[in-house]
């Protein structure tokens, strides 16, 4: 392949340009890495999640999940008891017989994840040796594999990242002989992952691998060959993993809002030296029906102040849709960690003077909420209610991480989820 | 190790969360890493609360633990303190800050707050959520009250003029209609001439707790959360307690009869007017096709137990499984269970309780949301009657389970997922018409039309787990086809007693004749 990929650049913006970033620390208002198994374990049909940890985890995740109960989820916590930590039964032993049981109950699983916990990493449980150990019972049959959910390690969304970067090593290795290919990282729905397919047929690019696949089975190979583009800004981790098997990341803002997302598509564009007519051909129908869909919100979006508490590190992304496409003003862009380098297209594309703050202290940051007034507020579900009760109008962020939002269409509901709690507050008269 | 997919009860520090998020002007510091701060989800969405609850989470990550927890401990303490300003200060570990061993209390008392300061010892790794908020209500309770001027320890003789009074103990936030059981409850008091001293935690403060002691007795709502700290008053004051939980008719006249006695006042106020339309609709002719229905009932012990009493003697239902998750009253409910002859299922395991139902086949499931989605997979009508809840168990209207406006809510919950009695007559007569086809929902609920397998619901390490021994006889086609005739809500137990009597009678291939055989020997 000769073409090389440059940092997407916009016009009128120099990328040199860098907003100062703020840092905090103090309580934070975040959900563990745990959290990330309520999609995962949808995306993967033949996966199970087996949370190692204490009776907390698997009440957060019955929480999480209490919006959506399944007759029986593909997901389950081996609790730790007393017995347990005080040496009268052996840690291991109990995991391999929780790890039995589930597995003759569930004969369809294929891929086991052990996540540890908090718990789990302070008393030094060994997840990687278990891993190991029942990949060799339970071999061919089911291969386990395992993560850190811990939310003394990672946020919210980096346990997708945390759970990718496992997979990686398991990839198989593309063959010498291979033409270059793409692959896009990061669990998208099944309806995005097809539109994304059909752009990248329009425009000659492929073949085209997706990690995670939907079946554990399917796993796409990786090498020197394989170009690949993160769908999520949160998977720094998983991204180091491929480039250290030689894939090449391909770095572009994220495919959010019209602009991000043929910015995005460019990129792979650019890599495959498609013909700028060709890749115009290929998406400009689609970004018209997305920039047609964005102007019916725009009127209801220009001008209001927003502020975004940190949440599930997509904060700064759909900052820049909302206020380049949508003509919000940022009062407050707060994000639990923020990855520079994956970063860069993204800051490149915010005003100077956008406020992000990288880090939390809730209670400071309260006080700048209320001290705002915003006319939207963009939280955690732990804050939403108590903040509408304030008189603040909220959008959860978690409806970010569960609903389709990537990709042209898909824009416009994505701007009608910022759009809809300013509607219900013009409509409720009581 | 205990493999898990859902659980009755959360942690015991969520449990001290209710507690503390019930009262007024009581800070709770958790010790905890930042994943713990889910909880106040519960609270804010689950229960749609306006504010926060009042917890501070230390929020600790790896790299504290190489330096100083306690001091980051510390820290949040004297923060949350100068912001919030309570009167009463509770702190402690979850889970992962156990393991630590900063000793929350030692730290907190060091920083010399001018106010009470509680620890809270919950080993989160050995109890639950109802413990812990037991031993957070007797902890507050213990040191507000003590001390305080009592009835010097000794019962008080109700003097004429003075009305009586008492405490009600045990609401908490995120109870199962704990709101309007109170307010319930305290209408009924008033009928009779009981004053209420103070409601407790539920929108107590510390200053309430100091005057539990000037009740003549105490009214334990929720014996689950309030009995511990209900047992020292009657210790320390001398006051009685009242621990029957009016749920239904029967037992709330008993709790009006036992507050009569204790007060020597006249029951009758309460009793005489037409208080509940429970037990006319019970007797209206429409409920004859009630009178046997089989039912399944697990929840916490207190309504458990209670569900058991209404469903067998307020409506006539046959109680064919009563069980609970409050490992700590599981003598009450194998008590309760003997009077309906059958053996009560003690268990946090939820697999347990759906093998249990997918055994018996019962007509209807009174559980928690744990039964509505067991009931939901095998195709059984369902109410939910106990904690653990969802959004849905707090509606907006007035709605509460105990006294007799509660009895007429649980006639209305319990009998509305239920076929009506001529639509079922009218299934077993028209089984091929379009509309009242087999396997089709009660068509008062909207469902879709989407035929329900009973069968093939159940998962298989359930079907396939044999209910007695000896060997399985065989059904022939024809048999088999009748079999089907059958309406499918009462097939499974169709199914489930031919078999049986097969076996007993060591038939190895079931024709229609044993079919019919086994129906006469089961009627009565």
């Amino acid at each position: 392949m000769t073409c090389v990929t440059a940092p997407v650049v916009m016009q009128g913006l120099a990328a040199s340009r860098q907003p100062a970033i703020r840092h905090e620390r103090g309580q934070r208002q975040v959900f563990c890495g745990l959290t990330g198994i309520v999609w995962l374990h949808r995306k993967m049909q033949d996966a199970f999640f087996l949370v190692v940890g204490s009776r907390t985890c698997a009440h957060l995740l019955q929480s999480a999940a209490g919006v959506m109960i399944f007759a029986e989820p593909r997901f389950g916590t081996a609790i730790i008891d007393e017995r347990d930590l005080a040496g009268l039964a052996d840690a291991n032993d109990e995991l391999d017989r929780a790890v039995g049981d589930l597995l003759a109950r569930r004969p369809d699983v294929r891929l086991l994840f052990l996540v540890g916990s908090c718990p789990s990493e302070v008393i030094k449980l060994d997840l990687s040796r278990a891993a190991a150990r029942l990949s060799a019972t339970f071999a061919p049959d089911v291969r386990v594999l395992h993560y850190s959910g811990s939310g003394i390690e990672t946020t919210f969304t980096d346990g997708e990242d945390a759970c990718l970067a496992s997979l990686v090593p398991g990839l198989p290795a593309e063959p010498l002989t291979a033409a270059p290919s793409l692959l896009i990282v990061g669990a998208l729905p099944d309806v995005v992952e097809d539109q994304f397919c059909r752009l990248f047929a329009a425009m000659g690019i492929g073949p085209v691998g997706f990690l995670p696949p939907r079946q554990s089975r399917q796993l796409p190979a990786v090498g020197a060959q394989t170009r690949f583009l993160l769908a999520q800004p949160f998977l720094d981790a998983t991204a180091r993993a491929l480039e250290g098997r030689g894939a090449r990341w391909l770095a572009a803002p994220f495919p959010f809002g019209a602009e991000g997302t043929t910015a995005w598509l460019r990129a792979a564009a650019d890599a495959w030296c498609v013909d700028p007519g060709r890749f115009r051909q290929a998406t400009q129908a689609s970004e018209e029906r997305a920039r047609h869909a964005l102007a019916r919100h725009r009127a209801q979006l220009a001008g209001k102040r927003v502020f975004f508490f940190p949440d599930s590190q997509l904060e700064v992304p759909l900052a820049r849709f909302l206020w380049r496409e949508l003509g919000v003003d940022l009062i407050e862009v707060g994000t639990p960690y923020l990855h520079r380098r994956r970063h860069a297209a993204e800051i490149a594309l915010l005003p100077d003077d956008v406020p992000i703050w990288e880090g939390q202290h809730l209670e400071r940051q309260l006080d700048r909420c209320r001290a705002a007034q915003p006319d939207l507020v963009v939280c955690g579900l732990g804050l939403a209610n108590p903040l509408e009760a304030e008189g603040m109008t909220t959008k959860w962020s978690i409806e970010l991480v569960f609903t389709p939002i990537h990709g042209y269409e898909q824009a416009g509901d994505l701007a009608a989820l910022f759009a809809r709690p300013l509607l219900r507050k013009q409509r409720l008269e009581v | 190790m205990q493999l898990s997919l859902w659980t009755y009860e959360g942690p015991p520090h969520i449990g001290a969360m209710r507690v503390a998020t019930a009262m007024e002007h009581v800070h709770y510091v958790l010790h905890a890493p930042q994943g713990d701060t889910y909880a106040d989800l519960l609270f804010t969405m689950i229960e749609r609360r306006q504010k926060r609850p009042p917890v501070t989470y230390t929020t600790f990550e790896a790299r504290d633990l190489g330096s100083d927890t306690a001091e980051l401990f510390q820290g949040a303490v004297r923060e949350a303190f100068d912001r919030f300003r309570p009167q009463a200060m509770l702190v402690g570990s979850s889970c992962t800050a156990s393991l630590l061993q900063d000793d929350p209390g030692g730290l907190a008392r060091a920083l010399g707050l001018p106010i009470p300061v509680i620890p809270l010892d919950l080993p989160a790794y050995q109890r639950k959520e109802n413990w812990g908020a037991a031993e957070t209500f007797y902890r507050l309770v213990r040191t507000f009250a003590a001390g305080t001027a009592g009835r010097d320890g000794q019962p008080k003789e109700p003097a004429a003029a003075v009305r009586p009074r008492c405490n009600l103990l045990g609401a908490t936030a995120l109870g199962f209609r704990h709101r309007d059981d109170v307010e319930e409850v305290a209408k009924l008091l008033a009928r009779i001439g009981v004053e209420v001293n103070v409601i407790a935690p539920l929108g107590a403060t510390p200053a309430d707790l100091a005057r539990l002691g000037a009740a003549d007795f105490n009214v334990v709502l929720y014996p689950e959360i309030g009995a511990t700290a209900a047992q020292w008053l009657k210790r320390e004051f001398g006051q009685p307690l009242v621990s029957a939980a009016p749920l239904g008719v029967g037992a709330t006249r008993d709790f009006v009869n036992e507050i009569a006695r204790l007060t020597g006042i006249d029951p009758e106020p309460a009793l005489s007017d037409q208080a509940s339309r429970l037990p006319w609709y019970s007797r209206s002719v429409d409920s004859t096709y009630l009178t046997g229905k089989r039912v399944f009932i697990f929840g916490d012990a207190t309504h458990a137990v209670a569900a058991a009493r209404v469903a067998a003697r307020e409506l006539g239902f046959e109680v064919v499984g009563l069980g609970s998750y409050s490992r700590e009253f599981a003598r009450e409910v194998r008590d309760a269970a003997r009077q309906y002859d059958i053996e009560a299922l003690i268990t946090d395991n939820y697999l347990e309780v759906e093998a249990a139902i997918a055994a018996l086949q019962p007509e209807l499931v009174l559980g928690t949301q744990m039964e509505r989605h067991i009931a939901k997979r095998l195709g059984i009508p369902c109410a939910v009657i106990s904690a653990p809840t969802h959004v849905q168990d707090y509606p907006a209207r007035y709605s509460p389970q105990m006294g007799f406006e509660g009895a007429n809510v649980l006639f209305d919950s319990w009998v509305h997922p239920l076929m009506m009695g001529l639509e079922e007559h009218l299934l077993t007569m028209f089984r091929e018409d379009f509309e009242f086809r087999d396997g089709i929902a009660p068509s008062h609920l909207g469902t879709p039309a989407k035929p329900v397998d009973v069968a093939a619901a159940v998962p298989a390490s359930i079907a396939s787990a044999p209910p007695a021994p000896g060997p399985a006889a065989s059904w022939d086609l024809e048999a088999e086809r009748e079999l089907r005739k059958i309406p499918f809500f009462v097939r499974g137990k169709a199914r489930r007693n031919t078999e049986s009597f097969a076996r007993v009678r060591g038939v190895t291939v079931i024709t229609v004749e044993t079919l019919y055989d086994a129906k006469a020997h089961f009627s009565r």
